[in-house]
């Protein structure tokens, strides 16, 4: 009976972001201008340590060798993986974009987070969602926002809002001490994470002289000024070195 | 969340944008002022000038004091991750936090002061000038009846493996879960899951409406989470959540009174030698309280053992005494090594150099005598005697297993005997139960103490958890107490109370029967 109200509630929330997603209209701001590139990664590409999941047979069955760490994702084409890269100044003062109405949802799944690294704007829902059915807690470690630990011993989904901006929000699970991720919480929808190519794009700005920063887990920040003018499509590269 | 409260939430913060509320009351009508004054003075020592919790003593300290900076409390009647209210901060700074150097102000500070130090602290975080947090109570139940029934601590014992308690706390809640190790809290200190057979050591208390709380609003900066969104989500019900607080209450016995003495009852027979013995379900035991060792270099204010169960008995040739402890780990265990590395790093000690490294130590226990019986009240000092006086232990090992004997000179130095108690031990889910026997007397009279009946023995115990970095002079130890080996109860103590009342009811009738036979003569007459 309660799997059954905790799967519901899930697909309930499913649903509503959805729903709410095939809502979304298109980029704000009629179009507007595209910041794109990549992150490359230079230098030697550092061996991460396995997880041992011994004590969860459930989520070790779901890989076929040993999980490794995902703090350094270097991609196959020599690029880096889950760099936030956002618009951190720029804006005009009088910019206001309320939040999307649909959830950003954080997977709980093999023992990891998926996505790794992700963004939501001030007051979007986070949906968190357990796809393991064993305990996690999480953990979200803010600073500018107030925090919270919550626990999730099923299949079940939570969600939580973030009232101010805060770049970056820890998020962990204690239960497993290797399950880390990272938030990014921004007042707008102007951020995108790299990808499994390294790249990255932040869509829909207005005309403007923007700052770009560039935030890895390990590696630290780079930021990049970029004018974009129109529907022109900017192009901001970023390079991380092996430390 | 559901959706309707979702839409609640969304209300509301609508409503406070846009519809004027009460003016928040300032800060500055509580007086800030005269609380830095006692903060400077009583508070700043340990949670820093700035409340960052990092006073000149937080170095030593596991855990550490408080941050104020964050707004982050572990214990308060709010949601998780919510600002505590005032009532909140007044109880800590009344009661103090148990189980840890945070004492409690209410004997030492006026009601005023401690009104004020509680305004001050609250300005160290910007949180609480925040008119966009509301600092709402959670509402609580009442507990439902039942308390101690075997049916209800059944239930609470289900969620407690549904809900995945032991993954930190344990099979049997002695802090011993696979998780455990790992654990650290939001500053990056290592943090132990709490040993829920100590209730009296609980930050927010012991009782099941303090653990029902916590369960509720979780301790925030800390690996506990909230429990409330699964009765949101019908995970389980308000009232399972109750069975589950008051099982995790039935784990702990009530808080022991600390006494000077501990009787060994004298059995027929021979003493039982098993710490598993059933013989000792029928004997009382005894708490004994152990605190860090902090006099001698390297000083140790983390100790991981917070205190000794004792039996004993005695058959009128040997005496066997039964320890028992709660341990997190049977050391020396690989699994506990960075967590180990992690305390040694966190507790820097004192001066003595370069911290130590962690090293796979046993677990370790001493009991300690004096080489003789002392007339008076004169004994030896407590911390290991001295070059001159030395005192007589018995020590146990957990790797290699086995108990010895010695004269100890002070922390430092150690001299083993020929003579040895016999040990036995048991590990079992966080905790160690050792019976050490020896006989009553033996034949080196001049080091080894010879146990007599009916004399005060003094006695004191020491205690090593290898696992954190327990070793040498890094311990945990307690002061003198007594052991007292008692003597058969002669039967004349059970026979004559019986005899006096007898003889009272014989001297009470024959007064009545010459009472009445006077009456009815003068009656009659």
């Amino acid at each position: 009976m309660r799997k059954l109200g905790a799967v519901a509630a899930t697909g309930m929330v499913l649903a509503l972001g959805l729903a709410a997603w095939t809502r979304q209209p298109a980029p704000p701001a009629q179009g507007g201008g595209t910041i794109s590139g990549k992150v490359k990664f230079t230098g030697a590409k550092p061996a991460m340590p396995k997880i041992d999941m011994t004590e969860e047979p459930k989520c070790k069955a779901k890989y076929q060798g040993v999980p490794t760490d995902e703090t350094v994702v270097v991609n196959a084409n020599g690029t880096l993986a889950n760099v936030f890269v956002y618009v951190k100044s720029g804006l005009p003062a009088s910019y206001t974009a309320p939040a999307p109405a649909g959830p950003v949802t954080l997977d709980q799944d093999g023992c990891r987070y998926h996505p790794h690294v992700l963004g939501i704007q001030v007051g979007q829902t986070l949906a968190i969602k357990n796809s393991d059915g064993i305990l996690h807690n999480i953990k979200a470690k803010a600073k500018a926002n107030r925090p919270f630990n919550i626990s999730q011993p099923a299949v079940m989904t939570s969600t939580k809002t973030f009232d101010k901006p805060e770049v970056m929000v820890a998020l962990e699970c204690n239960v497993h001490g290797w399950m880390h991720a990272w938030l990014g919480v921004l007042p707008h929808p102007f951020f995108g994470v790299s990808g499994g190519d390294g790249s990255f794009a932040i869509k829909g700005l207005p005309p403007g002289t923007y700052t770009i920063e560039a935030w890895h887990e390990k590696y630290g920040t780079q930021t990049a000024s970029v004018t974009v003018a129109g529907s022109e499509t900017k192009t901001a590269d970023f390079s991380f070195a092996a430390k | 969340m559901t959706e309707r409260a979702l839409l609640l939430r969304v209300t509301l913060v609508v409503a406070a944008g846009t519809v004027p509320l009460p003016a928040p009351r300032s800060l500055a009508a509580q007086d800030t002022t005269a609380g830095k004054r006692v903060y400077v003075k009583w508070c700043a020592g340990c949670h820093g000038d700035a409340g960052a919790g990092d006073g000149a003593a937080a170095a030593s300290m596991l855990p550490r004091p408080r941050n104020f900076t964050s707004g982050l409390y572990k214990i308060r009647t709010t949601a998780s991750g919510q600002l505590p209210t005032d009532a909140d901060l007044e109880r800590a700074i009344d009661e103090g936090l148990p189980g840890s150097a945070m004492p409690g102000w209410k004997g030492r500070l006026s009601q005023a002061e401690r009104r004020d130090v509680r305004a001050y602290i609250k300005t160290f975080s910007s949180f609480f000038a925040d008119t966009g947090q509301h600092v709402v109570p959670l509402k609580f139940s009442s507990p439902p009846g039942g308390r101690t029934s075997v049916a209800a601590l059944k239930v609470g014992r289900q969620f407690y493996d549904s809900i995945g308690c032991r993954k930190c706390h344990g099979d049997q809640g002695r802090g011993d879960g696979p998780s455990a190790p790992t654990l650290k809290d939001d500053a990056d200190f290592p943090i132990f899951a709490a040993d829920l057979h100590q209730s009296w050591r609980f930050r927010g208390g012991g009782s099941v409406e303090d653990i029902y709380r916590r369960l509720r609003t979780g301790l925030d900066g800390t690996p506990m989470p909230s429990f409330a969104d699964l009765i949101d989500q019908k995970f389980l019900t308000d009232e399972e959540l109750w069975r589950l607080a008051q099982y995790v209450r039935s784990l702990s016995p009530a808080p022991p009174e600390v006494r000077d003495v501990v009787h060994a009852p004298q059995v027929p027979g021979t003493v039982p030698v098993s710490p598993d013995d059933s013989a000792w379900t029928r004997v009382a035991r005894s708490w004994f309280p152990l605190e860090g060792q902090v006099i001698h270099k390297s000083r140790w204010f983390a100790p991981a053992v917070a205190g000794v169960w004792v039996q004993a008995l005695h058959d009128g040739k040997t005496l066997a005494l039964r320890v028992s402890w709660d341990d997190r780990t049977e050391s020396p265990d690989t699994a506990w090594l960075k967590f180990e590395q992690r305390i040694l790093e966190t507790v820097a000690g004192d001066d003595s150099g370069p911290g130590p490294k962690a090293e796979p130590w046993p677990d370790q226990l001493a009991v300690q005598f004096p080489r003789h019986l002392p007339q008076g009240m004169e004994r030896p000092y407590f911390l290991m005697g001295a070059t001159t006086d030395p005192v007589y232990q018995w020590r146990w090992t957990s790797r290699p297993r086995r108990a010895f004997a010695g004269l100890a000179r002070g922390i430092e130095r150690f001299d083993t005997l020929p003579g040895a108690p016999a040990g036995e031990a048991t590990y079992e889910h966080g905790e160690w139960r050792l019976v050490l026997t020896r006989a009553l007397a033996t034949p080196d009279t001049a080091n080894e103490v010879q146990l007599e009946a009916g004399r005060a023995i003094p006695m004191a115990f020491f205690a090593w958890d290898g696992s954190s970095g327990e070793h040498g002079s890094r311990m945990a130890v307690s002061t003198w107490y007594f052991l007292a080996l008692d003597r058969p109860t002669p039967p004349g103590v059970f026979i004559s109370p019986v005899l006096a009342m007898l003889v009272t009811l014989g001297l009470g009738l024959v007064v009545v029967r010459r009472a009445q036979r006077r009456g009815a003569t003068r009656s009659g007459g």
